[in-house]
């Protein structure tokens, strides 16, 4: 589904990623740890296409196309959905609007039809309902006075109403509080654990991943993997820390 | 020469452009240039009483004494009144009974300017079945249409009629209802006033009147559209709006003009009169051609607009969305004579490009207790300038009052400018003024959220910049807010990328 190779990516004249490779199949789940400035928020940005980033050489090819010449909004109609570690507040547009806008938009892109409101907010009041989100929340303006776990909370509300092929999610587990970390885990599986789909998880910590069982672990360290395994790979980092490994 | 000229211009006006769409209607013109034979040219043509005449040439011999202001924060190119026209209207014809009698180039050009489809069936429908079965009225907006200087079409006259309330275009209404004219006719904005003003009460040539009588509520917004048709024809309205005791109405303005090269001048006076209990709700979409990306062209806009609540606890909002225009010059304020009064202001003006916006209120506070609520959201674009140029006064003899006054400047790209000139004048300590202002820039983080969840770079500006301007636009009639949010869109188009 997704094929990284010897990706080398640079912001502001600095380069971040140093010939990253990562291929990841659907049906697969893939975590990627590191310590702080390995390169991992880098890495989400790059494939969901943020200005700024500039890919100096290698490729990414997403279901075949070359995802490098596509617009950020092109990549979320192609099916890749970037879960920020820190959502951002949009004040005086309201969640519902942002997101039936944003999905029409992907569906136009698609040439698929638009969604009337009706059946727009059938779909997210019944993503609320799964991830336990208000329906307050839905009218409220995006991420604005929302806690953080909140924020989190409706960063999935709003892959389950996109249903995206490949999710991005970059620390999606920071800020949470154990029970809202198990609501965020049961919605990931439930909206990405499909044979036709694929997650590339961001993390620093383990305690995601005992929510959401990886298939796939890969260290960062300084803009390239440097190790790869199974989920036990993950345990023994919460052991042993990223310092012997990543030498 | 000027013999030649006039030829050209002529030409010129009567041509179809291939894209600019001026349309083919033939024009009557005063001779061009600005002397007391044009305003006589003017006052005849309209068949006027001679007060009217007296008063328009009075104002013309004030305006001879008077010099343009330059204080607001504008660059005015030098503007040669001579070298214009002062009056067109479409070739007489016979009057008409109804919109199936307008010429179809005029619903044409209605077309093209994107009238919401929902008015457009309105006016095409209005004659043959205005009401529903149930004996409601189909549509809830009345629509006088200016088009060029002559109203050529009023509708819904009968409904409104039924309800006592007078909707004409002035030139009618001096001739139908000479009292209630002359009564009003430059009490809020004296003769005197400004430049502009006294210009336009001179040579303006035509606006809307309208009336409301006492504890009448105005059973459907009221609508004129503005058209600049004819090229180098000023455009002078005047608008009058006259709200009895206990009655309502809700008045909408909406505006748009053709592509031109050659710069056009536009000055109009809107007054407002509000007796006790009584309350007007003004709204504007401004979208007059803003000149092209390199400040060619586009209307230079100097407006005067004033309301008098003079009666108790009467309320006059006025809500604003510019986005057109290469010079903005307007402060739609509110004189709180009366005890009790509240003046609200309600203003999003865009600028893009080459653009130029000095925009504000002025909030008058004479009587006991009165209240002004000021909202202000200026969108910068481009190379574009905006400023909010604001007056609360508050008079010795006015206890209790308060002021909340917000102004929020949205900048797009590092070229642009956005002003913020607050004027504070209290003279009884016995009143609460509040006072916000904030100044922001559209951030990448929200353009690549909005990006990143499927809206290209346009849209997501788009929406970013609605959600920004929310609580001015939902202060504007439903069919109106949902135009305005469009035209938020449409005005920034190429300011990101």
């Amino acid at each position: 589904m997704l094929k990284i190779e010897n990706l080398h990516a640079e912001i502001d004249g600095k380069e971040i990623l140093k010939g990253l490779s990562l291929e990841v199949n659907a049906g697969e789940v893939h975590a990627i740890m590191g310590p702080n400035g390995a390169g991992k928020s880098t890495l989400g940005y790059v494939l969901g296409g943020r200005p700024g980033y500039e890919v100096t050489s290698g490729s990414v090819t997403f279901d075949g196309v070359n995802l490098l010449e596509l617009e950020a909004h092109e990549r979320a109609a192609a099916g890749v959905f970037l879960g920020f570690q820190y959502p951002v507040e949009i004040p005086g547009v309201s969640n519902v609007q942002f997101l039936r806008e944003a999905l029409n938009a992907q569906r136009a892109t698609r040439d698929e039809k638009a969604l009337s409101g009706g059946e727009f907010l059938k779909l997210a009041r019944g993503q609320a309902d799964l991830l336990g989100m208000d329906y307050d929340m839905l009218k409220r303006p995006v991420n604005v006075g929302f806690s953080g776990g909140e924020k989190k909370r409706n960063e999935m509300v709003q892959m389950g109403i996109v249903n995206p092929k490949f999710a991005i999610l970059d620390e999606t587990d920071s800020g949470l509080d154990i029970d809202a970390l198990r609501v965020v885990g049961d919605g990931i599986n439930r909206i990405m654990r499909a044979p036709d789909k694929a997650v590339l998880l961001i993390t620093h910590y383990q305690r995601l991943l005992d929510y959401v069982e990886p298939d796939f672990v890969h260290v960062l360290a300084d803009g390239r993997i440097v190790r790869s395994g199974g989920k036990e790979l993950a345990q023994q980092l919460e052991s042993e820390g990223y310092v012997g490994i990543a030498a | 020469m000027m013999a030649t000229r006039n030829a050209e211009a002529y030409a010129a006006a009567n041509k179809t452009y291939e894209w600019g769409f001026s349309s083919d209607i033939e024009q009557e013109f005063a001779p061009k240039g600005l002397s007391e034979d044009t305003v006589r040219f003017i006052s005849a043509k309209k068949g006027e009483p001679q007060w009217m005449l007296d008063w328009r040439l009075k104002a013309f011999a004030l305006w001879q004494t008077m010099e343009a202001p330059d204080w607001s924060k504008l660059n005015v190119p030098p503007i040669d009144y001579q070298d214009a026209y002062y009056y067109a209207e479409p070739k007489a014809k016979p009057k008409l009974g109804s919109l199936d009698e307008v010429d179809p180039e005029i619903l044409r050009v209605y077309e093209k300017l994107g009238i919401p489809i929902g008015e457009q069936k309105m006016l095409a429908g209005v004659v043959e079945d205005p009401l529903n079965e149930d004996g409601t009225p189909k549509r809830r907006v009345a629509v006088d249409a200016v088009f060029d200087s002559v109203s050529v079409a009023t509708t819904f006259r009968k409904e409104l009629e039924a309800a006592g309330v007078i909707f004409r275009s002035i030139s009618e209404a001096i001739k139908e209802y000479p009292d209630l004219v002359r009564k009003w006719l430059g009490k809020v904005v004296p003769q005197r006033d400004n430049y502009f003003a006294t210009l336009n009460s001179a040579v303006f040539s035509d606006g809307t009147f309208v009336y409301i009588p006492e504890g009448v509520r105005c059973p459907m917004e009221l609508s004129t559209y503005f058209r600049i048709n004819a090229e180098n024809t000023g455009q002078f309205e005047r608008t009058l709006i006259v709200a009895d005791k206990g009655s309502y109405v809700s008045y909408l303005e909406g505006c748009t003009a053709p592509m031109r090269d050659e710069n056009q001048l536009h000055a109009a006076v809107v007054e407002l009169v509000v007796l006790d209990d009584a309350e007007i709700k003004y709204s504007t979409v401004q979208n007059w051609y803003p000149g092209d990306e390199n400040g060619v062209g586009g209307i230079y806009n100097f407006v005067t607009k004033r309301a008098l609540c003079q009666g108790k606890n009467s309320k006059v909002s006025w809500t604003q969305v510019e986005t057109g225009s290469a010079i903005t010059w307007k402060y739609p304020s509110c004189v709180l004579a009366g005890d009790g009064s509240v003046g609200e202001f309600y203003s999003v003006a865009v600028t893009n490009n080459r653009q130029q916006a000095d925009t504000g209120t002025k909030m008058i506070h004479l009587g006991k207790n009165t209240r002004s609520t000021i909202v202000s959201k200026g969108i910068s674009a481009g190379r574009s300038d905006n400023t909010y140029r604001g007056l609360v006064r508050v008079a010795p003899t006015a206890e209790g009052v308060r002021n909340f006054t917000q102004c929020d400047s949205l900048l797009l790209g590092d070229q642009c400018g956005a002003h913020t000139v607050p004027y504070i004048e209290v003279r009884n300590p016995s009143a609460q003024i509040e006072h916000e202002a904030t100044t922001s820039k559209i951030s990448e983080d929200q353009l690549f959220y909005a990006m990143s969840r499927g809206l290209d770079a346009e849209a997501a500006v788009a929406l970013i910049v609605n959600g920004f301007a929310r609580e001015v636009l939902q202060q504007l009639p439903m069919e109106f807010a949902v135009e305005a949010q469009k035209l938020l869109g449409i005005s920034l188009e190429g300011s990101v990328g």
